[in-house]
């Protein structure tokens, strides 16, 4: 039967299931295909902490939301327009997400009796008029996988796995995608068993035709290509995107990347990713515990590498001490934290930005670090790079925020080339301008040299205890010691020097509300702020990379508005920095809930401000 | 810089600073600090190749004595440190300073980690037995009962034994001398600095200002023959002040013989390749005031040729090169699945 096709500008999914039914290798797959054909594309994976949480539970339930479209796409999506659900659990957990009149996938295998008591439901809901509003497409997958399946040889295990990929080839009819990318997946995947190539590749295609010649809908969906601009792209995560840009930073500065870690979520991938590019010299240390990371950080670079290390809050926390000794030795050191839902163990899967204080004042004593946030995925990469200039160029560690919502989702990215790239220039000793090497003498910007072992003359002796101005020896002296608490103060700031001027991102230059925003919220607050915009709103929306030092202009971009509202994942954090550097009555959006913002709820703030 | 003598040749004092040093008169630090600078002229290494690194503690002052690079960093974390350095720098002769608070307390877990990695570096551990720079609590080797300004009852903690611990911890070179004994430990030191792997030296160093004579027993001259067992590769367990008492294995137990019933061929010979019976040695770990105990064995207890973790990290990186070839930046920023745009 032919179908028509209908066409729609941007489109929302969420696959949901058991976590382990594949749905993040679902999602994932069908995300690639459709950058690769074009679209402009947002994930959000949203999956929880256990590997095999209880089977049917609805704490079980795995998703992962994305958003693809023909115009351009900043959010995973508010609201959903289909919602794959592989069980009742996870059916429950999404439904309030999908939109009115909006589609339903669902497994119907997945609605047994025992799924039912597991999901908390006295009535079979796909029978009970829940649907109503809901266009309903019933599958019996596992039914139609095994059928396909049958003279595989494989057991019901296996063939009960591929399951996923029925679903997978229904969508890509349903949205008229080629498949030969995740074809080509599957063969890579499973290399060492032919037989499961087979399988996936036969189910794969089964769920493409069982759409194709059930007449379950009458139209197929297309989403052009976006108009982005032009250039070449490619998909990323934001993790995967920190960790190419820590590799890029080490190349252009010409010092090896030390990457020294402990396994914690959501950081742990930036480890993984490291490790398989070792033929760039990285060296990946696996270390006993988080303060032993974040040493062998500080001893790699007292070695001269580019050292790195990163966690989440938790970790963050045990590195303290070791941190503030890389502030009093200036050492260039990049600290990560890819943050999460705290506070203790907290949310270790759901995203938070609730450790922006953490980066500024979890030390004892002044001291002061510069810190930068990323905005998205692929925004990493800049970011990253650009905290691996300062912690060279200044001779400071650097704290990198992430948060898990980046760190996992994904996005198109007109991805670099190596030479456009600038390159990073340490400041070294010039033994003609001072024979008798002294580590704390400082330029104009008040960075000191970096003299590593191995330097001939150079030998010389740092520490923890406060030091003597050039010198650097061991100093109690009071002049010296509030002298030093200013250079090292100034020292940051001046960094501000070299940091370009803040614009504002979106919308209004000035006007009535100024939306400020830092990380992961980017995406939607510039949603809200170009609708609020287009409505006749005089909003702007102004969004910082920079957190400390801030960039110098941005006191007089605040003063070009009424009034300032800060949107963040915590209870005010950055809220309190602004007020108390700018003195202003700026007011706060919060949302501690673990998810990110909907763009929705950043638009009626913005609304009810200026109604 | 300073500069060497006449042929050329670096001296002790070549490697001390301009610093004042600061350790109480009559500390043993001060025969530590002299023997170290005593034996960096003869380990082969140039100046600027060795770097001291030490954490926190009396005994972590020491990288400020030595004119060579240096760090003092924080409590515990000076293996940690150097686990960093040499994994990114296996070029450097590296020296981590620690004390027994600094390594066996706050920076326990560094310690057992860095020891089975095996890096190729010298742990120099001061053990006084106490917290000095804190002003006399008890420390993780304080004996049972000890008294001190945190324990006015006395200590109620079980004390580590360091040397049963780092071999638990599979260590390549564990070995123990005191600071009493210079020339013994400019021995200890030069065969540690030799050994190729993490070398693991205990010095029991007196702190005369709060635990004054905690190892008098073994320096005394009056009880140290009686009380030490000094091992020498390839010999017979012999001590006593007329060399008249010797080690003996009886079925798996250590007993103290008499010379004048047995032959020096019917005593425990000592082997430093031997892991089972260097794990019998360092348990020569009894109280002094005890009838019949052990006397405490001094010098070199094992050494083993394993490789070293920098080694292998860097064979990795080898590895990894000949199978990918040299990293392409492009190539990754491209990754595998690229479309274009077109304007």
């Amino acid at each position: 039967m032919s179908k028509t096709v209908e066409e729609k500008k941007e489109v929302t999914i969420v696959f949901a299931g058991d976590s382990g039914d594949g749905i993040q290798l679902t999602g994932t797959q069908f995300t690639n295909t459709n950058a690769l054909f074009g679209n402009d594309v947002s994930t959000f994976p949203n999956y929880p902490a256990e590997i095999r949480a209880p089977q049917g539970t609805l704490a079980g339930v795995s998703g992962f939301q994305l958003q693809f479209g023909s115009v351009e796409v900043s959010t995973p999506g508010d609201v959903c327009d289909v919602l794959v659900a592989m069980n009742a659990a996870a059916f429950k957990v999404n439904l309030p997400r999908l939109k009115k009149s909006g589609t339903v996938i669902v497994n119907t295998d997945g609605f047994n009796a025992r799924n039912l008591k597991l999901a908390e439901y006295d009535t079979n809901p796909l029978e009970d008029g829940t649907l109503n509003d809901f266009r309903t497409i019933p599958i019996d997958v596992s039914k139609m996988t095994r059928m396909a399946l049958v003279d595989s040889g494989l057991g019901k295990k296996e063939v009960d796995r591929s399951r996923n990929m029925f679903v997978l080839g229904f969508l890509y009819y349903m949205y008229n995608r080629d498949m030969k990318a995740t074809e080509n997946f599957i063969r890579e995947k499973f290399k060492k068993s032919p037989e499961l190539v087979d399988a996936n590749l036969k189910v794969l295609k089964a769920g493409y035709n069982f759409a194709d010649t059930s007449e379950t809908f009458t139209s197929r969906y297309n989403v052009k290509a976006a108009q982005l601009k032009s250039g070449e792209y490619r998909n990323i995560m934001g993790n995967q995107a920190t960790a190419l840009g820590l590799i890029a930073a080490s190349k252009k500065a010409s010092r090896d990347l030390f990457y020294g870690s402990y396994p914690i979520t959501p950081a742990s991938d930036i480890l993984h990713e490291l490790a398989k590019h070792k033929n760039f010299g990285v060296k990946t240390f696996q270390a006993e515990d988080e303060i032993a990371a974040i040493c062998t950080v500080i001893g790699a670079s007292f070695g001269g590498q580019l050292g790195v290390t990163a966690s989440s809050g938790p970790g963050i926390a045990l590195k303290g001490e070791a941190i503030g000794l890389g502030v009093m030795l200036e050492l260039p050191m990049v600290v990560i934290n890819v943050q999460r839902g705290g506070p203790s163990t907290g949310l270790p899967t759901k995203t938070e930005q609730s450790d922006l204080l953490q980066a500024f004042y979890g030390r004892n004593g002044e001291a002061p670090m510069p810190i930068l946030a990323a905005s998205s995925p692929s925004d990493c990469f800049a970011t990253i790079f650009e905290a691996c200039r300062i912690a060279i160029e200044h001779m400071t560690p650097v704290f990198f925020l992430s948060d898990g919502y980046i760190a996992n989702g994904s996005e198109p990215w007109k991805f670099p080339k190596s030479a456009d790239l600038r390159a990073i220039q340490s400041r070294d000793w010039n033994p003609d301008e001072n024979a008798e090497y002294q580590p704390y003498l400082r330029n104009l910007d008040l960075v000191r040299s970096w003299v590593t072992p191995g330097t001939p003359g150079g030998e010389h002796r740092i520490g923890g205890l406060e030091k003597e101005d050039v010198s650097g020896d061991v100093s109690y002296d009071p002049d010296n010691h509030e002298k030093m608490v200013n250079i090292r103060r100034e020292k940051v700031e001046k960094i501000a020097n070299t940091i370009p001027l803040q614009e504002v991102n979106h919308g209004a230059e000035s006007g009535d509300v100024l939306m400020l925003s830092w990380g992961s919220t980017y995406g939607v607050v510039k949603t809200a702020v170009k609708e609020a915009y287009d409505k006749g709103i005089q909003v702007g929306h102004v969004h910082l990379r920079h957190l400390s030092p801030f960039p110098k202009n941005l006191a007089d971009l605040i003063s070009k508005f009424k009034k300032v509202i800060i949107p963040e994942m915590n209870q005010g954090q950055l809220l309190k920095i602004i007020r108390a550097e700018f003195l202003i009555d700026a007011q706060g959006l919060n949302k501690v809930k673990g998810i990110p913002f909907t763009a929705e709820e950043i638009l009626n703030r913005i609304e009810k401000e200026v109604g | 810089m300073k500069t060497a003598d006449q042929n050329g040749q670096l001296t002790a004092k070549d490697f001390s600073t301009d610093q004042d040093v600061r350790w109480c008169p009559g500390c043993g630090d001060y025969s530590i600090l002299k023997q170290v600078q005593s034996i960096m002229p003869e380990i082969g290494r140039k100046k600027e190749d060795i770097v001291f690194i030490s954490g926190i503690g009396c005994s972590s002052r020491f990288p400020y004595y030595m004119d060579t690079y240096g760090m003092h960093s924080i409590h515990g974390r000076a293996t940690a440190i150097a686990s960093g350095l040499k994994s990114s720098r296996p070029d450097l002769s590296v020296w981590v300073i620690t004390g027994d608070g600094d390594a066996l307390s706050i920076g326990g877990n560094h310690l057992i980690h860095m020891l089975r990695r095996n890096f190729d570096l010298n742990v120099l551990l001061f053990n006084n037995e106490i917290y000095g720079l804190t002003k006399g609590q008890y420390s993780p080797t304080s004996p049972e009962g000890k008294v001190t300004k945190s324990t006015p009852i006395g200590s109620i903690d079980h004390p580590f034994n360091p040397l049963k611990l780092c071999l638990g911890a599979d260590a390549t070179f564990v070995a123990r001398t005191m600071d009493r004994d210079p020339k013994h430990q400019r021995e200890i030191l030069l065969k540690g600095s030799q050994h190729v792997g993490t070398s693991m030296i205990e010095i029991y160093q007196n702190c005369n200002v709060f635990n004054d004579g905690a190892f008098e027993i073994f320096t005394d001259k009056q009880s140290k023959a009686e009380e030490t067992l000094m091992l020498e590769d390839g010999q017979p367990l012999v001590f006593g002040a007329e060399n008249d008492k010797g080690i003996r294995l009886d079925g798996g137990q250590p007993t103290i013989v008499s010379l004048n019933d047995y032959s020096k061929d019917d005593l425990w010979i000592h082997n430093e390749k031997d892991k089972f019976k260097a794990q019998l040695l360092t348990s020569f770990f009894d109280n002094p005031s005890v009838e019949g105990h052990l006397p405490r064995p001094f010098g070199v207890f094992y050494i083993e040729d394993r490789y070293r973790y920098e080694d292998a990290m860097a064979e990795q990186l080898e590895f990894a090169k000949e199978q990918k070839g040299e990293g392409d930046l492009d190539a990754i920023l491209r990754g595998r699945n690229v479309w274009k745009v077109e304007a």
